[in-house]
């Protein structure tokens, strides 16, 4: 279960919505329109186990989520889902990795202080003697006109 | 029969004198016989690798990966505070100061080492660069890469960031970097063949420790390296993990 965002946490104008995370639970979270830009020449890495729950996360990644990383680690990844990624994005993802396969795609990404950051996300299941363990993700900076045509694919999409 | 041990072509010419120093040593300290087998480029190792000419290799992580997984090669030891980082650069003179002024049609300038070649593509990727809109040519050596941007025959050149800064003063002041990447996650590695798998331990505590005792430590610094640290199973995995996410697809 992901706790509601804090209000307190949020840093400037922000609006309200909840989220229906995993079919099953809701979180309220809380959002505003300021981004934070991709940290210059880095990877943002995170591992998680067979549901989506984090287990491994490097320095760059606990800095962008603005959580610390107790805040993090054993905590579904869902825990930065933005309202403005479609649903049918991490359902493509889900199936894609269950498959064996690698899946990309850029993701918008909610901090705790209520700011977004884009990344080019690439998801691979980790495979050990023939069976899929866990699941890493690396991102790195998405280019300017990959976030100008995920905005409008997004719009079209829930 | 000895053993073979190679080392990747991307090392500065000067550290050549320490890996023999280093072969000498760790002959002592072993018991094993090898001889220390050094190639000109790349492709040359390559196809010596691939056709299981060496049994203890110190390799990029593209190529430990292959090792790894193909060839049951297992990790040893990576260097302390040495970590696979690229530098992007552009001639001094160049009006272009930003990664965001770099457009389609770019010349670069690289050599033939694959994990910068790996970093260097994702990290133009986010000013919509990549295989399809830049001409690469590949040429022996990071001079000859410095050369051909001082030349004006490339727009920008793509460097291991250790072997950039290692170029003297003279030829930097000549050059501007518009990105040094600061992945943090990959780095060359010490790996043995399956033949020697059984002294995995041994060799690790042996290389481990070598900041112990002055004869290590003299080894060490004839490297110009800090020291070694163990690289357990997993933390390879995670490497291969990595390299997984970033190689792009060939299907
Ligand atoms: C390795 C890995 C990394 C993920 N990274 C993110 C992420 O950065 N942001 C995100 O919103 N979802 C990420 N997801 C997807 C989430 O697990 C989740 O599916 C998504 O946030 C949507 O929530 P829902 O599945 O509860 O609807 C990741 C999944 C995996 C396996």
């Amino acid at each position: 279960m992901l706790e509601d965002m804090n209000v307190d946490d949020i840093v400037g104008d922000y609006k309200e919505a909840t989220l229906k995370l995993y079919n099953l639970h809701s979180r309220k979270i809380f959002y505003t329109e300021t981004e934070v830009s991709y940290p210059e020449g880095k990877l943002i890495v995170s591992t998680t186990d067979t549901k989506g729950v984090i287990t491994h996360a490097n320095p760059i990644f606990v800095e962008m989520a603005g959580y610390t990383r107790d805040e993090l680690i054993g905590h579904n990844h869902s825990i930065l889902r933005h309202p403005d990624m479609p649903s049918v994005a991490f359902k493509d993802l889900w199936n894609t990795v269950n498959e064996g396969r690698k899946w990309e795609g850029i993701v918008k990404n909610l901090r705790k202080d209520g700011c977004y950051y884009w990344v080019k996300a690439t998801v691979i299941p980790n495979v050990r003697n023939g069976e899929i363990v866990s699941y890493t993700s690396v991102r790195r900076k998405p280019s300017v006109s990959a976030v100008d045509e995920s905005i409008k694919l997004y719009k079209t999409l829930t | 029969m000895p053993h073979m041990f190679t080392i990747s072509p991307d090392f500065p010419p000067n550290s050549l004198a320490g890996w023999y120093i280093f072969n000498t040593w760790f002959q002592k300290n072993t018991g094993l016989n090898i001889h220390l087998n050094l190639y000109n480029s790349f492709e040359e190792q390559t196809i010596a690798i691939d056709n299981n000419k060496n049994d203890i290799v110190y390799v990029n992580p593209v190529d430990a990966v292959r090792l790894v997984r193909d060839k049951g090669f297992l990790p040893i030891a990576r260097v302390k505070n040495r970590l696979d980082e690229v530098v992007i650069a552009v001639s001094e003179e160049n009006p272009i100061s930003m990664m965001c002024g770099l457009k389609p049609d770019l010349k670069l300038a690289m050599t033939a080492n694959p994990d910068v070649n790996m970093i260097s593509m994702m990290l133009l990727e986010a000013v919509d660069l990549n295989n399809s809109n830049v001409v690469k040519t590949t040429y022996d050596s990071y001079i000859i890469v410095v050369k051909n941007i001082l030349k004006g025959e490339a727009d920008a050149g793509l460097f291991l960031a250790k072997a950039y800064d290692d170029l003297s003063n003279v030829v930097k002041k000549q050059l501007k970097i518009l990105l040094r990447s600061d992945v943090e996650e990959l780095y060359h590695s010490l790996l043995i063949g399956p033949e020697l798998a059984d002294r995995q331990d041994e060799i690790q505590t042996l290389l481990v420790s070598m900041t112990d005792n002055p004869v290590g430590k003299g080894v060490l610094e004839a490297l110009d390296f800090e020291g070694w640290l163990k690289i357990e199973n997993e933390e390879m995995e995670f490497m291969i993990d990595l390299i997984d996410t970033l190689v792009p697809d060939t299907d």
